[in-house]
Order: structure tokens, then C-alpha cells, then sequence
């Protein structure tokens, strides 16, 4: 069954500039679908879309976000209240500043799970031990009791993959969610949410611009550059064929340990400017 | 650990008491008037004046006065005062619990107003509910408490004479208290007349208290509130399903409330210094009423006692204040 299916994304700025251009996504139910780009591709934007928080300047103009068959484009703010949080749930990137400073632990794990799944305070804090435990954390009785401050970067990353699974949510989006972790770090987390994603068959759509990521942890991916998506598919598929010159060009530019540093090149400038030509004329013959 | 804290920081606090002693008692005798001649009838002779000065023992140089004044100081003797006639301790403890009924009262309706302000500004964002808001702030924050005070008296005294614009408690009602702490004592004994009587009066002069700290607030804050909004743990909260208002209060505020404490944390000593005027204004009965009256009538003991019991009150408030940012920020309680 497909939990999340948008088709024909369009966004723009308020002055008319697209950001997203006929973006198409399909993710079945527990799929891990890697959504790949430079940085300013449009891979976050298509994220706030689904989670409802777009930035005030951005509008979606043409398109549908269809979440377990419901369009929620136009969703008002109470029915996204709904959603979030329990059906659907985010991973954010930086786990330094994603977590209360002020609030314990505890707080911000029971909180959400007091919300959706109207959990006693004791029933929830029995949960939020299960969720740690989960996410390997030694302990879990003494973290609940600490203020963020008081964990390591890695540790708060545990914290909210936790916070993300409490509510078995059905989709779960991963904005980028080891960018901003040591490389020690990263393997562990990136290992740990793949297999707490397949124990809870949860669906995920994987943001980020790490190709090695995306082998690592998805099967289906997204190559997007200028809000469009350039080339879909199984990320097998894609890796020993790449369709688009430009993703034989982020290919070319990921640093790989069986290469010299040397043979790392910048995408072209021609692949760059055909993507550009084409947006150009999509932006012509839509007009916004 | 905070018992700890609050000695220390009261131990540090003496040099200060000392240093303002010093200041106060040199100053008063070197400014011109001379308490003896406010107090005696015309005609006097000056042998009179003379055996007068050397009773309250004004014909002795500076220091020496000094050091007799301290010596009965730290044995909680601060004299007599000259007009009234009384032991300055005496006075001041009479007078004290009212004024500190007023600046508390004042505070809490200050921050309550402020914060309200501040939320209801951060909620509206862009729309005209902000507009309003800081309009008000801005007026609130322009016009100086007196003025305050002498508005409020006008509106709701005299236009429509809805509180009581003087005194403390209605004189027709004796409440026959133990302590001079009024208007908790009639929360406590649950003598609810009286205790409506005593807000009524404290309701304006601490609304012209208030508002200008109300305004200081609820800018400083509303400034910190939005800020906060923008932050990753906001965004996550409203990823959760949380709505705008829980958000606001039960993750932003308390954040924003620990550079609004820092920023705003002087205004509360300015507002203990306001009682002075506005009890006057108000005849309202206490210590900033009845310093008003000491420096009128150079009465020397009492505006030395006086001062010190500002000096006390404007450090016990800094150091709440550093409580609260401790309290507030979990970041700073271990160090």
C-alpha cells in the first residue's frame, strides 16, 4: 500500500520564483525512499511540504501530497495538529538545537506520546524507556532525568529517533539526520534507524545529499536539482546505471576510499546549465 | 547549595550596605539645613539650638558622629528620629510592610501584564493584534509612573470615581491585625471585605507602578519570544502536533524569559524607587512616603535609616533575580 504519494508538486515564492517544479514521489509502506541533491535542490523543501511547514514566503501552486490517500494540500492547521506527531514524524538535522534546553528529557519524550496516544504520565514514561532502550542507550532511567545540555550530539539523536518512532508513526521524514554528527557517529545512528525502520515497518523519506548515505539505507531514491527531479528509481538500479549526467556527475563528486582524492570532480557546468534550460522552459510553459 | 549561594551573596552585599552608610551620612550633613531649625519654634534662643545639637549629638565633627551612629547601628539601634520622635526601627518597621505589600503587588501585576503582552503580541505576529500591542507598549513605556499615577487618579478617582485614589485601608475600618503585613494577614484570616478594601487601594498606585515595567517586559520579552519561535526545538514541537498556544507556553516562554530577566532585571529596582513619589502622590503610607517627609524636615537618623532600607531592598531584589535566571536556566544550576 502506498503511504505517501506526491504527484506534480509545484512551489514557488510569493514573487513568483518556482522552488519546486512538478515534483512526483512515491513511497510504499515501509519503504526507505532517499531523496538526494546539492544543497538549494529543493530535497527540504519537498520535506516541509509533506509536514506542513513551508517558510511563510513559499506557496505550493500546483500539485497533490497525498498521505495514506488523503490530500494534504490545504490541510487547515487543526487537522495537520492530527497528523503530526503520530502518523507522521520528523527526524531533524541538527540535534543540538532540535531539543528544549529547558525541559527534561522526559518532558519532551512523554509529552507527544501523552498528546496522541493519551498515555498516564507513568504509562508514557514506561514507554520512553522501551524507545531508548531501542536506540541503545545505557541507562535510560538517568537520561530521562538530564537536560539536553547534559548529552552528547549522538545521544541527542538517539533521543529524537526515539521521540520520532513513540507514536508508530506510518512516515517518517529523516531531514539530513546525521549531517551534523561526528563520522564515528554516523555509521552507528544510520545503522540503528534502518533497523528500527524494518522492526516497525515504517516508511521513510530520507533527505540528504550523501550519496553513501542513501546506499547505505534506502531502496528507492530521488535525484533532485533546481526542484525538479531528474532520475528515479531503485537506488541498485541507479548506482550501477545512473540515467542522468548529473547523477553520473554527484557520482563523480562523492569521495569514495578506492579513488584518489584527485578524481573527484565538480559537476559541469554544461549538466548544470542544461538543468537550468529545462527549468526554464517548464517555468515558460506553466507560468506561474 | 542555594541557602549557600544566598549567604554568600548576602555576605558580599555588606561592603555595599557599608559604602552606602558612609555616602549617606557624610552627604546629609554636608548639604545645607539644619535639622534643629526645622524642629524649633522661632525665637529660640541659641543656647537652646546649642544644648539641642549637642543632644542629638550634631556638635561633634563628622566621623565622630559617624562612629557613634554605627557603633548603635550594629546593635539595631538607628537612633531617633529628629521630627517624629520615635526609634527609627520602630518607624521603619511600621511603614515598611506596607510598602512592600504595594511593590509586590505592583511586580506581580507588571509581569503578569507584561507577559501577556508579550504572548498575545508573538501569537498576532504580523497582524494587526501585534500592531496594537506595540503601540501600547510604546505609549506605556513613554510616560513616566507619576504621570502614570496622576492619570489614573484623574480616570478613575475623579471622572469616574470607581477605587479609592488615597491611604492604605478605608479609615472607618479598624481590622485590628498583629502584624503590618495587611493585606496578607487578611488573605490568611480570610477577612475577604478588608482584604477587597486593601487591593482597591493598592490597585492604582500600583497599576502607575506598573505599567511602565509592564511595557519594558512585555517589549524585552516579546522581543526574545519571537526569537525563540524561530528556533529547531519550536519547529519540532509543531512536528509533534502541539498547538500555537501550547508551543508559546509550554516551550518558548520560559526560554525567552532568561534574557528578558537579565534585560529587564534593573527596572524592578527603579520600581521600588518609584514607590517614594507615587506613595506620596497616593498618601499612601509607607517608608517612600515617610522618606519624603525625613529629607523635608532634615530629619537626619531617619533618612540614614531610610536609605539603608532601600540599599537592603535593592540588593535582596538583584539577588532574587540572579535565583530566578538560575532557576530559569537549567544550563547554570550546576556550575
Amino acid at each position: 500500500m502506498t503511504v505517501l504519494d506526491i504527484a506534480g508538486l509545484s512551489a514557488a515564492l510569493h514573487g513568483g520564483r518556482p522552488v519546486l517544479r512538478d515534483v512526483s514521489l512515491v513511497i510504499g509502506e515501509g519503504e526507505v525512499h532517499g531523496l538526494v541533491g546539492m544543497s538549494g535542490a529543493g530535497k527540504s523543501m519537498v520535506a516541509r511540504a509533506v509536514l506542513g511547514i513551508l517558510p511563510a514566503a513559499v506557496r505550493l501552486t500546483a500539485g497533490a501530497i497525498r498521505f495514506q490517500g488523503r490530500d494534504l494540500v490545504g490541510l487547515d492547521e487543526r487537522g495537520y495538529r492530527r497528523l503530526l506527531g503520530r502518523d507522521i514524524a520528523l527526524i531533524p538535522q541538527d540535534p543540538l538545537s532540535a531539543l528544549n534546553p529547558s525541559r527534561r528529557i522526559e518532558a519532551q519524550m512523554t509529552d507527544v506520546m501523552r498528546l496522541h496516544l493519551g498515555l498516564s504520565a507513568r504509562a508514557a514514561r514506561d514507554r520512553a524507556l522501551v524507545l531508548l532502550n531501542e536506540v541503545r542507550i545505557r541507562d535510560p532511567e538517568a537520561v530521562l532525568r538530564r537536560y539536553p545540555h547534559e548529552l552528547s550530539g549522538g545521544m541527542r539523536q538517539r533521543v529524537l529517533i526515539a521521540i520520532s518512532f513513540a507514536c508508530e508513526p506510518r512516515l517518517i521524514i529523516a531531514d539530513e539526520p546525521t549531517t551534523a554528527l561526528d563520522v564515528t557517529v554516523q555509521q552507528q545512528i544510520l545503522v540503528m534507524i534502518r533497523g528500527l525502520q524494518r522492526r516497525h515497518g515504517t516508511a521513510i523519506l530520507f533527505v540528504t545529499h550523501d550519496l553513501g548515505v542513501v546506499a547505505k539505507v534506502c531502496g528507492r531514491m530521488s535525484v533532485m536539482h533546481e526542484g525538479m527531479v531528474l532520475e528515479q528509481g531503485a537506488v541498485a538500479d541507479i548506482m550501477a546505471a545512473p540515467g542522468h549526467a548529473f547523477t553520473r556527475a554527484l557520482f563523480a563528486a562523492t569521495p569514495r576510499y578506492d579513488r584518489p582524492v584527485e578524481a573527484l570532480a565538480p559537476v559541469p557546468a554544461a549538466v548544470l546549465a542544461d538543468i537550468a534550460a529545462a527549468a526554464q522552459a517548464f517555468d515558460a510553459g506553466r507560468p506561474c | 547549595m542555594i541557602v549557600r549561594q544566598v549567604l554568600s551573596r548576602l555576605l558580599q552585599a555588606l561592603p555595599t550596605l557599608v559604602g552606602v552608610a558612609v555616602l549617606v551620612f557624610v552627604l546629609v550633613r554636608v548639604v545645607p539645613g539644619d535639622p534643629i531649625a526645622m524642629m524649633i519654634a522661632p525665637g529660640a534662643s541659641p543656647d537652646d539650638i546649642a544644648r539641642l545639637r549637642g543632644l542629638y549629638g550634631l556638635d561633634r565633627s563628622i566621623p565622630e558622629q559617624f562612629a557613634i551612629w554605627a557603633g548603635r547601628a550594629l546593635a539595631g539601634d538607628f537612633g531617633t528620629s529628629i521630627s517624629l520622635r520615635q526609634s527609627v526601627m520602630s518607624l521603619v518597621l511600621a511603614r515598611l510592610p506596607s510598602t512592600l505589600e504595594l511593590a509586590v503587588f505592583a511586580t506581580v501585576i507588571a509581569i503578569a501584564l507584561g507577559t501577556a503582552l508579550a504572548v498575545f503580541g508573538v501569537r498576532h505576529r504580523g497582524r494587526l493584534g501585534e500592531a496594537a500591542t506595540d503601540a501600547a507598549t510604546g505609549f506605556a513605556l513613554s510616560v513616566p509612573d507619576f504621570i502614570w499615577a496622576l492619570l489614573l487618579m484623574l480616570v478613575f478617582g475623579v471622572l469616574a470615581p470607581l477605587l479609592p485614589i488615597s491611604g492604605r485601608l478605608d479609615p472607618s475600618v479598624d481590622p485590628g491585625f498583629v502584624t503590618r503585613f495587611y493585606l496578607v494577614e487578611a488573605l490568611l484570616r480570610g477577612r475577604v471585605a478588608v482584604a477587597g478594601d486593601l487591593v482597591a487601594h493598592l490597585l492604582l498606585p500600583a497599576l502607575a507602578l506598573a505599567l511602565p515595567l509592564a511595557a519594558m517586559i512585555g517589549r524585552v520579552l516579546k522581543s526574545s519570544l519571537a526569537e525563540e519561535m524561530l528556533q529547531d526545538y519550536v519547529m519540532l514541537a509543531r512536528v509533534k502536533g502541539f498547538s500555537r498556544w501550547r508551543i508559546i507556553l509550554g516551550e518558548a516562554l520560559r526560554n525567552a524569559a532568561i534574557p528578558a530577566v537579565s534585560l529587564t532585571g534593573v527596572q524592578f529596582t527603579f520600581l521600588v524607587g518609584g514607590t517614594v513619589l507615587i506613595e506620596k502622590i497616593f498618601s499612601f503610607p509607607g517608608i517612600g512616603n515617610l522618606a519624603i517627609d525625613a529629607v523635608i524636615n532634615r530629619d537626619l537618623p531617619l533618612i540614614q535609616g531610610l536609605i539603608l532600607v532601600f540599599a537592603l531592598m535593592f540588593i535582596v531584589i538583584n539577588l532574587g533575580l540572579d535565583l530566578v535566571y538560575a532557576a530559569l536556566n537549567p544550563r547554570l544550576r550546576h556550575g
